[in-house]
């Protein structure tokens, strides 16, 4: 099991190859150097998966410590790698997808002029998405986190010649900074209390801590407090979520890769990796709950009103990542990771077909211009039919048994679990309705576009197609992993597959059987009145938005205006910044401390000599003069 | 009897030398500066270096002496005063500094001990070739050489054409 | 026996005269003989201490000061000649052009 590391430093090589070599090589050489590196990774990523399910149990998990990174005093750090069964989950979902999202970029992003700069940091981005996951400590793991944020901010703003796009990438950059800071206080703190931040020392020496007690604050709430930080930046939640829909500036299949499938996921990964500690921190928990599920909710009512194809599938993400740290927040963290999983499946399929819909329409991404494409791009509506399907929660494809294993540990969770389920509940209707809104009005009914605006609509190309087809069989089938117990009659594989060790948290009850039939039947009927009154609206009786919209149109402007969080972002804190730094740091501290010092010094040095060379008069007698002083002065000296 | 006559000498040596300052034609400090010399040779023989005073009559006051007025009557030189110091002010603060100096100087050299007994020297040519020729044969030798230098600069500066 | 201290006195008193005529005075040759005494005084002096110290080594020196002064008015006096040649004038003020 030696080979961990070619996992990430393939995609790494293939960055440094493209980057460095890139302007002179051919499209499809530098496809190819991008996607077989990541294929590789993959392969090796399977091999050691395999390898990894026939040791036994407690050989887990196999860590492999590389060079010591840090030696200070007391403190080590190394660079190393660990393989568990999360992780190894982890990996193969990051290169699987990956390496699909490769192929589908080769032909979305042929005509750009800047290919071989996309592919360079799309394989950087692997590289440092599989670091993180891959690390065997936190402060490797803050490497990889890192790391993907500063992919996140270049490809946002790949087409750097558009204003929208830099300043889309600079708010997903500093944004994120503000988690980031969160994590480096939680990384401290871990270091204070355990004197290291390896997982494995530091996971036992938690171990073997009392947990702390609900109300209070004590040294693990705020650890895990610190860290929750840090995952609402990079996974967007309340109140670091304003990066996303503005990240939507980047091309598509950035948005389906990073911003869909694994980055934003890595801070559901950060919790799960440190379920122990979480375990042990009970109002760590429910503030993680809350907040992804007021997230869950306040994204899905933004997504109700959004007319943009890829604004809608943000917010939808957005939502989905709420639901993941609402299964994390009520101790279910193989619920979270299974959603993760089955959500990287359904929302890279949307996001793919989103990308193939803009292509075939020259790259118009307003769905009241759209309609009828079914016709003209038969493939894509079918594979984004799939998709619909699973992320609305229908019965037998993969999103229905990831939500209803969320939604079960929710209901039975001693704090405030109803009223959690029932938020859940909510969302998963809201979620249905705006994917079938968004699927009717894009494929379905009669065409709203003109002959004049787009020209040829057409399916897109293979490596765009096969890509698509690949996800929406993962779709259809990923979900019976993780089949529950009252329809499988054993055991909820990966809920067992994914058992941190951890014990379920006090006062949880257990779920019977009948419980698991009416949660489903629950599910199953918010599912079907979401898209039952999606129907409605856009295809029964097309004038019942607009009406709807008119008579409660303060509550519209507001949801159009998502709540007007980031004018309020702005005004509250952005704007004091922007003035505070200008009027006081640069007028003042900059331009006249600083620059007056330096010149100052200058000036006085100039003057000063300007007086010295005043003695160089020219004349024999004054300079005898100044003889006679010196002697005077000397003779005085020694002679007092 | 010999206090006297270093008193007599020692006015003369000072009053020549303020003469040399006073004076406006340069021909005239020259001629006082002579005097100075005698002055300074007749302190010799009383201090017993009789070699010394007559080396300094016959070098300095004969030769060198000779050499400034020679050079004074060649550039045929007028009275001084070239239009009005632009200096005054040299005279309004280096006068009150010298003779500050000398007030410090006097003061501490008034309380220097000679010896009680003075040790018979004698500043015959003897006595001084001796040390001359034996000790301080090298700077001798190099003294020489010097005054090659000097004839030699002296012969390039003041050629009309090099 | 006359007193040391007498002739340092007056030896001093020499120097300062001579000093003193080095700035006062405007002419170049007038500057060469303040020169001049300045070395006068520091003869009596040296000559002064040999006596009441016995030592024949203050003679010597003189004798190499009174070198260095005839060499050192040889080519001043040829700097004179120079400096009359160019400039027509004996005034030192007037060659001050190595100023700021």
């Amino acid at each position: 099991m030696n080979f961990l590391w070619l996992i990430p430093l393939l995609p790494l090589l293939g960055a440094v190859i493209n980057g460095v070599l890139g302007k002179r090589l051919s499209r499809g050489t530098i496809g190819a150097i991008a996607s077989g590196s990541v294929a590789l990774s993959f392969a090796i990523s399977l091999t050691a998966f395999l390898q990894m399910l026939r040791l036994p149990e407690e050989s887990l998990p196999i860590v492999q410590n590389y060079f010591t990174w840090i030696q200070a005093g007391s403190f080590q750090a190394t660079c190393g790698f660990m393989l568990d069964h999360l992780s190894g989950l982890m990996i193969l979902i990051v290169t699987g997808v990956g390496f699909l999202i490769h192929v589908y970029s080769t032909a979305y992003m042929h005509d750009e002029a800047g290919f071989y700069r996309f592919f360079a940091y799309l394989n950087l981005f692997m590289f440092s998405m599989l670091t993180l996951v891959l690390a065997n400590n936190y402060l490797l793991m803050f490497v990889g986190w890192e790391g993907v944020g500063l992919c996140s901010y270049l490809l946002i703003g790949f087409w750097f010649k558009k204003q929208s796009a830099t300043d889309a990438g600079k708010k997903a950059f500093i944004v994120n900074r503000v988690g980031d800071f969160g994590f480096i206080l939680a990384a401290m703190l871990i270091f204070w209390t355990f004197k290291s931040v390896d997982y494995v020392q530091v996971f036992t020496a938690a171990a073997a801590m009392p947990a702390d007690q609900l109300g209070m604050i004590g040294t693990l709430t705020a650890i895990c407090l610190l860290m929750f930080v840090g995952a609402t930046g990079k996974s967007a939640q309340i109140p670091l979520y304003v990066w996303l829909p503005d990240a939507m500036e980047g091309p598509t299949p950035v948005s389906a890769l990073i911003h869909a499938a694994t980055m934003v996921t890595a801070g559901v990964y950060m919790v799960a990796r440190s379920a122990v500690l979480f375990d042990r921190a009970p109002g760590a928990l429910l503030v993680v709950a809350s907040i992804g599920a007021a997230t869950a909710l306040v994204a899905a009512s933004i997504a109700l009103v959004q007319t943009d194809i890829k604004k809608v599938l943000a917010y939808s993400t957005v939502s989905q990542l709420g639901y993941m740290f609402l299964a994390c927040g009520v101790g279910a963290y193989a619920a979270g990771v299974f959603h993760l999983m089955t959500h990287a499946f359904f929302k890279a399929l949307l996001f793919l077909g989103a990308g193939s819909v803009i292509h075939g329409m020259g790259g118009i991404q307003e769905i009241t211009r759209m309609g009828g494409l079914r016709k003209e791009m038969p493939w894509t509506f079918r594979t984004f039919l799939i998709g619909t399907l699973a992320i609305a929660g229908v019965p037998g494809l993969a999103g229905f048994f990831s939500k209803d294993m969320i939604l079960a540990a929710a209901f039975v969770s001693p704090n405030f679990g109803k009223i959690l389920w029932a938020v859940g509940l909510i969302v998963a209707g809201m979620t249905s309705f705006y994917m079938f809104r968004l699927l009717i009005l894009t494929f379905t009914g009669r065409p709203r576009y003109t002959h004049h605006d787009v020209h040829h609509v057409h399916e897109s190309p293979a490596p765009m197609l096969i890509p698509l087809i690949v996800l929406a069989f993962f779709s259809l089938v990923a979900g019976y992993v993780g089949l529950p117990i009252a329809l499988s009659g054993t055991h909820e594989l990966i809920g067992e597959f994914l058992h941190s060790g951890a014990p379920a948290p006090d006062g949880a009850e257990h779920v019977s059987v009948a419980l698991e039939w009416m949660l489903m039947s629950a599910s199953i009927l918010a599912a079907g009145v979401g898209a039952f009154l999606a129907y409605l609206f856009y295809v029964l009786r097309p004038d019942l938005p607009g009406r709807i919209a008119s008579a409660a149109s303060a509550l519209y402007s507001i949801l159009t205006n998502k709540y007007y969080v980031d004018e309020i972002y702005d005004a509250i804190l952005v704007h004091p910044i922007v003035v505070a730094a200008r009027e006081f740091l640069w007028k003042f501290v900059d331009v006249l401390m600083i620059d007056g010092a330096v010149n100052g010094i200058g000036k006085s040095v100039r003057s000063l000599a300007d007086g010295l060379r005043q003695m160089q008069t020219g004349y024999v007698r004054t300079y005898a003069g100044w003889i006679l002083f010196g002697g005077v002065v000397i003779v005085a000296w020694f002679l007092r | 009897m010999i206090e006297l006559l270093f008193l007599l000498f020692a006015a003369v040596a000072v009053g020549s030398a303020i003469n040399v300052l006073v004076q406006k034609h340069v021909l005239y400090s020259s001629l006082s500066l002579i005097v100075l010399l005698t002055a300074i040779s007749a302190l010799f023989i009383l201090l017993q270096a009789e070699f010394l005073a007559v080396i300094n009559v016959i070098v300095y006051a004969g030769a060198i002496m000779v050499l400034f007025v020679f050079v004074i009557m060649l550039l045929n030189l007028p009275a001084d005063e070239d239009g009005a110091d632009r200096l005054r002010w040299l005279k309004l603060i280096g006068i009150p500094m010298g003779l500050f100096l000398l007030l410090m100087v006097a003061r501490t050299v008034w309380r220097v001990e000679g010896t009680a007994a003075a040790p018979d020297l004698a500043g015959t040519p003897q006595a001084i070739g001796a040390s001359l020729f034996t000790d301080y044969l090298l700077p001798f030798e190099l003294t020489s050489l010097l005054i090659l230098i000097a004839l030699m600069g002296a012969v390039v500066f003041a050629k009309k054409e090099l | 026996m006359i007193p040391l201290n007498w002739y340092l006195v007056l030896g001093a008193a020499l120097f300062l005269l001579g000093m003193l005529g080095f700035f006062l005075k405007r002419n170049v040759i007038s500057l060469l003989l303040s020169v001049e005494i300045m070395l006068n005084a520091v003869n009596l002096t040296f000559v002064a201490f040999s006596s009441h110290n016995g030592q024949i080594s203050g003679q010597i020196f003189v004798f190499f000061v009174l070198v260095v002064a005839a060499a050192e008015a040889a080519v001043g006096l040829a700097l004179v000649i120079a400096m009359f040649r160019n400039r027509e004038t004996l005034n030192v003020d007037r060659s001050n052009l190595l100023k700021w």
